[in-house]
């Protein structure tokens, strides 16, 4: 079985949870879903993740609490919850748009608004997961903060995309590139990202037989290669 | 003890031009949806609208009933994004108040309680506030830590659909999740309940999901259906053919012409 560029994401939205010990994981998207179940299965067997239904269920299908959404508010308010959430734009602090490109009086695109990001980003973990990594979403300012970035004390832990994974460990707390996925360059990053970026160009981890296993069946007619 | 029992035409008629309305649900879930066509049919306008969007914004965006939303965001779950709502803002025909999700419960919870605000993490540093220059910060008189203080979102009227209520205007959820309905009835001067069915009794589910006490409501509407075609479960999943005609129908004045003659004329 050889190893796609959709397992690669996946590897590396799982090893986003690494060290995250007992708390919740809310995973938007189809990969992130599919990444954190197979944290759960490796090396974070604490995390709690739930139905998107106010059900949390456990690693054996059985519902072990209930979650409805002001309890999730509360929880997210503790800090003890890492989120995967889909920008619309991100910059290189991390600032992240969920809500309208254009003027907010009347925007030339509205998009689905900030949900929960302010919060979130203020109080825990947040990490993004890009499926198609351009310049249209890697931008130099953002249209509308609904995400703090790392300049504005955001907790934003990692970005993931269809070309690589970026972290903010650097001493300015700028974005820079972590680990490229297999057969992607720095040109390819920089042609589609607006503003400057540097970092490591070292590749993306491959999955063990192990992991390629686990993430066949938790996805076994390969969603997670429809979402790049 | 008192008979609530109205119609969906009479609890709307409680609702005027410019008021401030708060609609229970979640997305495309539990929405009151009978209320709110009965509302699109009224010839109310102007109006504020709380809600955690979904096609209840929408439909009132296409309407031409909102003056302006307040919310974190509105979509139709499983199509992501609002079309009514999206071409609405895009043609700048309405105000969007855009808070965090948590903050818009807090500012519910601010009302119920009768207190200025709640003290909130969530917007600080972020465009939700830039945006909203009526939102203050405020610093603890404890720590010194700055924290956003949300006002009260004071409702005049509330509409929210449960899946059991009785006459007097307790109400029951049977599916996982109240999301934020008694919440809003607390917030509100005046709450219409709809619901699947008024029962004598509530024979189903556990006492503990008997959320909405009457204390906080006003008026009872027996509607089968009435959160179609959003989900309503146990009673009912999400109609996504019914969803799909519907957002599709955005983009075609045709096609959205006999949507909306189906779906909101009666």
């Amino acid at each position: 079985m050889s190893t796609s560029r959709a397992d690669h994401c996946t590897i590396a939205c799982a090893d986003a949870l690494r060290g995250s010990g007992e708390i919740l994981v809310s995973p938007f998207g189809v990969i992130p879903p599919i990444a954190a179940r197979v944290a759960r299965a490796t090396t974070e067997p604490d995390i709690v993740l739930t139905d998107g239904e106010a059900r949390a269920i456990n690693s054996d299908g059985e519902v072990e609490s209930w979650l409805p959404f002001r309890y999730i508010f509360d929880l997210l308010s503790s800090g003890r919850r890492h989120v995967f959430m889909m920008p619309v734009q991100i910059d290189r602090f991390g600032n992240m748009n969920l809500s309208a490109i254009g003027p907010h009086h009347k925007p030339k695109v509205q998009v689905i608004g900030s949900r929960g990001a302010p919060g979130n980003t203020i109080n825990h973990a947040t990490s993004y997961w890009v499926p198609r990594h351009t310049s249209r979403t890697f931008v130099e300012k953002v249209d509308f903060v609904s995400g703090i970035g790392t300049d504005r004390g955001g907790l934003v832990h990692q970005v993931i995309t269809n070309l690589g994974v970026f972290d903010f460990d650097s001493p300015d707390k700028r974005i820079r590139v972590r680990s490229l996925h297999p057969g992607v360059t720095m040109d390819e990053v920089r042609e589609n990202t607006a503003f400057d970026i540097e970092g490591d160009e070292t590749p993306t981890r491959e999955p063990t037989p192990d992991e390629l296993e686990i993430i066949a069946g938790l996805d076994p007619e390969n969603r997670r290669a429809t979402e790049l | 003890m008192t008979d609530k029992r109205t119609t969906l035409d009479d609890a709307v008629a409680e609702i005027r031009n410019g008021m401030t309305i708060g609609i229970g649900g979640w997305g495309s879930r539990r929405k009151p949806m009978a209320l709110v066509r009965a509302l699109c049919r009224s010839p109310v306008k102007d109006l504020t609208v709380v809600s955690y969007g979904g096609p209840d914004v929408g439909l009132l965006c296409a309407f031409g009933k909102i003056r302006k939303l307040v919310s974190g965001f509105v979509t139709l779950d499983s199509i992501p994004l609002e079309p009514h709502f999206r071409a609405a803002r895009q043609a700048g025909a309405i105000e969007f108040e855009e808070l965090d999700e948590g903050m818009l419960q807090w500012g519910l919870y601010a009302a119920a309680n009768r207190l200025p605000f709640m003290p909130t993490k969530a917007g600080l540093h972020s465009d939700v506030l830039a945006s909203n220059p009526h939102l203050k910060t405020v610093t603890s008189p404890y720590d010194g830590e700055e924290v956003v203080a949300m006002p009260p979102l004071h409702l005049d009227v509330a509409l929210v659909h449960m899946n059991r209520a009785d006459k007097h205007g307790n109400a029951q959820y049977l599916g996982p999740d109240i999301y934020f309905d008694d919440l809003y009835c607390m917030a509100a001067d005046k709450a219409f309940v709809s619901c699947e069915r008024i029962v004598d009794t509530f024979d189903e589910g556990s006492f503990h999901t008997l959320r909405i006490s009457r204390i906080y409501t006003d008026g009872v509407v027996e509607t089968p259906g009435g959160a179609r075609f959003t989900s309503c479960v146990p009673d009912y999943v999400r109609d996504e053919e019914m969803q799909n005609r519907y957002a599709k129908a955005a983009a075609d004045p045709d096609a959205w012409k006999a949507f909306a003659d189906e779906y909101v004329a009666s």
